[in-house]
This record gives C-alpha cells, structure tokens and sequence, in this order.
C-alpha cells in the first residue's frame, strides 16, 4: 500500500492560495518545489469530469510570470529579440493576443514551453514553475542589452470548463467577447487583473493573473458561483493528456526537438526556411532541417487495449517478444472522459501511422497500443465566429 | 475474526481461509481506482510481497500479501468493476482469498482497535 501521509519538507514554498487549497480539503504534495493540491475531496476522477462538464478553478501560481520590457519604448525590439531565443513569429503577434512556444537549445532540444503575450508596450512571458529560474536567467543572458527583465510576483488563477465564460462573466462581463489566446487587462476598482482566453485541458476557459493581495478573494469569488469548484493538479494532468498537451519534463525536454515532439504548428512560416525570419534560434539549422525533412521519431498518442493505464516511462517495443526498445511512453495514465488508458510516448517513424500497434512493458507484461491522433478528446476552446 | 495489516489491509478469517482486502482509509487515499489487476487462483504469495496492483487516475499501487499462503479466490467482480473498492471496500470490494500457511500468523496483526489508532 501508498504511503499517503508522508510529511511534505519544510523548505518548499507555498502559493498565495496555499491557505486556501488546504481550507478546501487540498491533498498537499510537492511539485516544482511548491506544496500544491494533487487533488482536493472530490478526488482526481471526480474532478477530470466536472471540468469537463462545469468549470474547474486551478492554483497555477507556482508558474513563473515573466515580462520583457523593451529599452527603446517600442515592443517589436522586444519581439525581434525574443525570437532570437524561441521559433515563434514573435514580431508578427498583434496587441492583446498570446500563442504558444518554447525556448531552444543549440542542439534544437527544448529548455521549456511557454505562452508568450504582446502586451501593447511589452511582452508578457508564462513559463513552467521548474524551470523559471533558469529561464530568466537565460533570458537575462542574452536579451539583457535590449530589455528589461521582470518577474511579476503574482497569482495565476485558471478557470476551465464549458461553464467557464459563463461563470467569469458575472465577474467581468467583458470577457464574454473574448476570443482563444486573446488576452487584456481589466481593472476593477483600481486592482489590475490580466485575463486570457486560454488555458491547458483543452477546454474553453481562462487565466487570470491578480495579484498577490487579491488572489483569495477571486478565488472565493469565482468558488462561491455555481458550477465551479477547486480542481487539483492530478486532474490538471489528466485534463492536459487527454487534450494532447505537453508536460515539460515529461514529454518535452532537452533532449527532444520541437518537431520530434509534433509541434510543428507553433513554428509559423515567416521563421521557417524561405521565410523572412527564417532561423535565428538556437538550434535552427538542426529544426529547420527537421522541419524540412523529418525527425526520425516522434510524439504520438497511444491507446492501450484493456483497462490497465500504462504510465510515463514505460519502454515502448516493437512486437511482444522483440528484445530492444524503441522508445518509451512519456505521460500516461487513464483518461477519465475517454473512459481508457490513454497515453503520448516517442516511437520511430516507421510506427507513427494511426493504427499501428506497439507494445508496453508494465511490469513485466507487454501491452498492445494503438498509435492514436492527439488529441483524444476533441477540444472545445472558443474561437469566435469567423468575421466575414 | 477481523485483523489488519500496518500496509492497510483487512483480513477476515473463515476455517483457514482469510478473505483480504483493503481498509476504508486506504480506498479513500488511494481515490476512485480504475483498474484492479488481481493475482492467478493457485499463486503462493508469500508476506509482503506484491499479490495484487490497483491504479487510480494518478498513480498504481501495490496491494502486498498480508501473510504466506496460496490464493484460492479472486474477486473478479472489482475487476470489471474497480469502484466496488471505493463504495465497499469491507465488503463488496474484497480482493482476494487466501488459504493461510500458518493460522497462528492472524495473531500477530492488529485488532480493529489498534488499526483504528494507528491511522487516527
């Protein structure tokens, strides 16, 4: 049996929820040197699904808020230097909008993934809570002569779910107008909130940075309104792998390029070869190259037959009998909508055709996968009606 | 005669068969488990060892063997149905049945009292 009362160490840090997440029944576990709720009463089955049929309001403070502030007043230096460190169309991003990316090394592996936002007269960064150290020192690094560097010492609420726009609303109605990765400021009696129409469970749903003084009275606000309860980090988890989502650490690392990982789409055309910004990364003759002309493995979804989930580091085989591996499952577990095992792992290319079985070892047995398009769930984020 | 296991499990003794399962604390720590895998009918298992796996949305877990003995049944019912541990985990949701080597080994495992106080 799990040991499920080990004491957490004394030196980890708490959010400005922490109190909160422990009031509400919070099960604190460490996670990227903070104590966050792996779950709270309703348990991490319960709730996957209300998310997905309600709204969810996650603790996400532990990321790292991060803003670049260009020297000379005007963002697009502080764009044009970014995409000196990241394979994004940085420059091309309108005011009040986000979009994905990650930060390179020289080899094209990943450093983190992370939203960036132009923000009118800056650029506003979210990067994961394990790696935001080395992030801003990286990014002092190397963009310290054309930017200021700040870390917003903030909250980061989520509230994710079909119910969400409805439940922000009553908070700040002009939400309700937002689009997918659209992002503003609202301030409500002089406290600025920044909102964002994103979020990581493949649900509609929004961020909300507040700060620090402000954040357990939003989050009782939000909590009090009906449809919208705490959800946890094991569900946060299954959520996002449901959805197709990377976990840094996980399924993204140093050693694994962003077209390796099936992340191709989050590398405009203006950066790829023959377009205007073409490289100018770390590591872009290697993912240019592989942009070009494939990687030879790469990140797949993976259903296993039966019930038993098979978790993150299984090593991945060919048939039941082969003798090498080749390659490893790198998050899985069950997913609670799709009602199976569901699973993302590297395979080679030779094995990344829908419908093509491989086989997991779970302790000893082998479990047949089928190679399955991401996402497993069909995404619900709210994309505006197209202008005409 | 109803016993426990410091690794939160029960055991109900008939004859020289334990029927065994998982405490009410346990299934609580564990959550709503989505996957049982049970051990073979005619296994020798033998103490702390491995017997059988549970898996919730999160995590597995080991189910260990409370005492050495041989597996005689298996609750194939929480295998189609894992939430039976959640919902009764002392009755319904029992695991296995274990044929004891050694009857006298239930009495070094702790009472109801004692289990009681050791989880608070």
């Amino acid at each position: 049996m799990v040991d499920a009362t080990a004491d957490t160490p004394p030196d980890l840090k708490r959010t400005p929820l922490h109190a909160l997440n422990v009031a509400l029944g919070g099960r604190m576990v460490p996670f990227a040197g903070y104590d966050m709720p792996v779950q709270f009463r309703d348990g991490v089955l319960k709730e996957h699904l209300h998310t997905r049929n309600a709204a969810g309001l996650f603790d996400v403070s532990h990321m790292g808020q991060i803003v670049l502030r260009p020297k000379s007043g005007d963002v697009g230096d502080a764009a044009r230097a970014l995409e000196t460190l990241v394979p994004v169309d940085v420059l091309g991003l309108p005011e009040g909008r986000q979009r994905y990316g990650f930060f390179t090394n020289d080899r094209g592996g990943i450093l983190d993934d992370l939203m960036i936002a132009n923000r009118g007269d800056h650029l506003l960064l979210v990067v994961n809570a394990a790696c935001k150290d080395a992030d801003e020192r990286h990014l002092r690094e190397h963009l310290s002569g054309t930017c200021e560097i700040e870390r917003l010492d903030r909250a980061l609420l989520a509230i994710q779910g079909p119910r969400a726009a409805e439940v922000v609303a009553t908070l700040a109605p002009s939400c309700a107008h937002k689009r997918f990765m659209d992002l503003a400021s609202l301030t409500v009696v002089g406290t600025e909130y920044i909102v964002s129409r994103s979020g990581y469970t493949g649900e509609d749903g929004f961020e909300v940075s507040v700060p620090l003084s402000h954040a357990e009275e939003v989050a009782r606000a939000l909590l009090a309104l009906d449809g919208v309860a705490p959800i946890g980090l094991g569900a946060r988890d299954s959520l996002r792998l449901e959805a197709g989502l990377c976990l840094y650490g996980a399924d993204l690392d140093e050693t694994t390029t962003p077209v390796e990982a099936a992340l191709e789409w989050a590398i405009q055309p203006v950066r790829r070869r023959g377009g205007a910004r073409a490289g100018g990364f770390p590591g872009g003759d290697i993912i240019l190259d592989q942009l070009a002309n494939g990687a030879d493995r790469r990140r797949v979804g993976l259903k296993a037959e039966g019930r038993q989930p098979v978790r993150g580091g299984a090593a991945i085989y060919a048939s039941d009998t082969a003798v090498q591996s080749i390659g490893t499952v790198t998050s899985g577990g069950f997913g609670p909508s799709v009602d199976a095992p569901v699973a993302m792992g590297y395979v080679p290319t030779a094995f990344v055709a829908p419908g093509s079985t491989v086989f997991a070892d779970v302790r000893g047995k082998r479990i047949p996968m089928t190679v399955t398009p991401l996402p497993f769930v069909a995404p619900r984020f709210h994309r505006g009606t197209p202008r005409t | 005669m109803l016993k426990f296991t410091e690794e939160h499990e029960w055991l109900k003794l008939d004859g020289d068969i334990a029927t065994v399962g998982i405490t009410a604390h346990a299934a609580e720590q564990l959550g709503d488990l989505v996957f049982v895998g049970l051990p073979d009918v005619g296994a020798t298992v033998s103490k702390g060892g491995s017997a059988a796996t549970v898996e919730s949305v999160k995590a597995a877990s080991d189910i260990y063997a409370p005492l050495d003995g041989e597996i005689v049944e298996v609750n194939e019912a929480i295998g189609t149905d894992p939430s039976l541990v959640n919902s009764d985990p002392l009755g319904a949701g029992w695991f296995f049945k274990l044929k004891l080597k050694d009857k006298a080994a239930m009495d070094g495992l702790m009472d109801e009292a004692a289990y009681k106080a050791m989880v608070g």
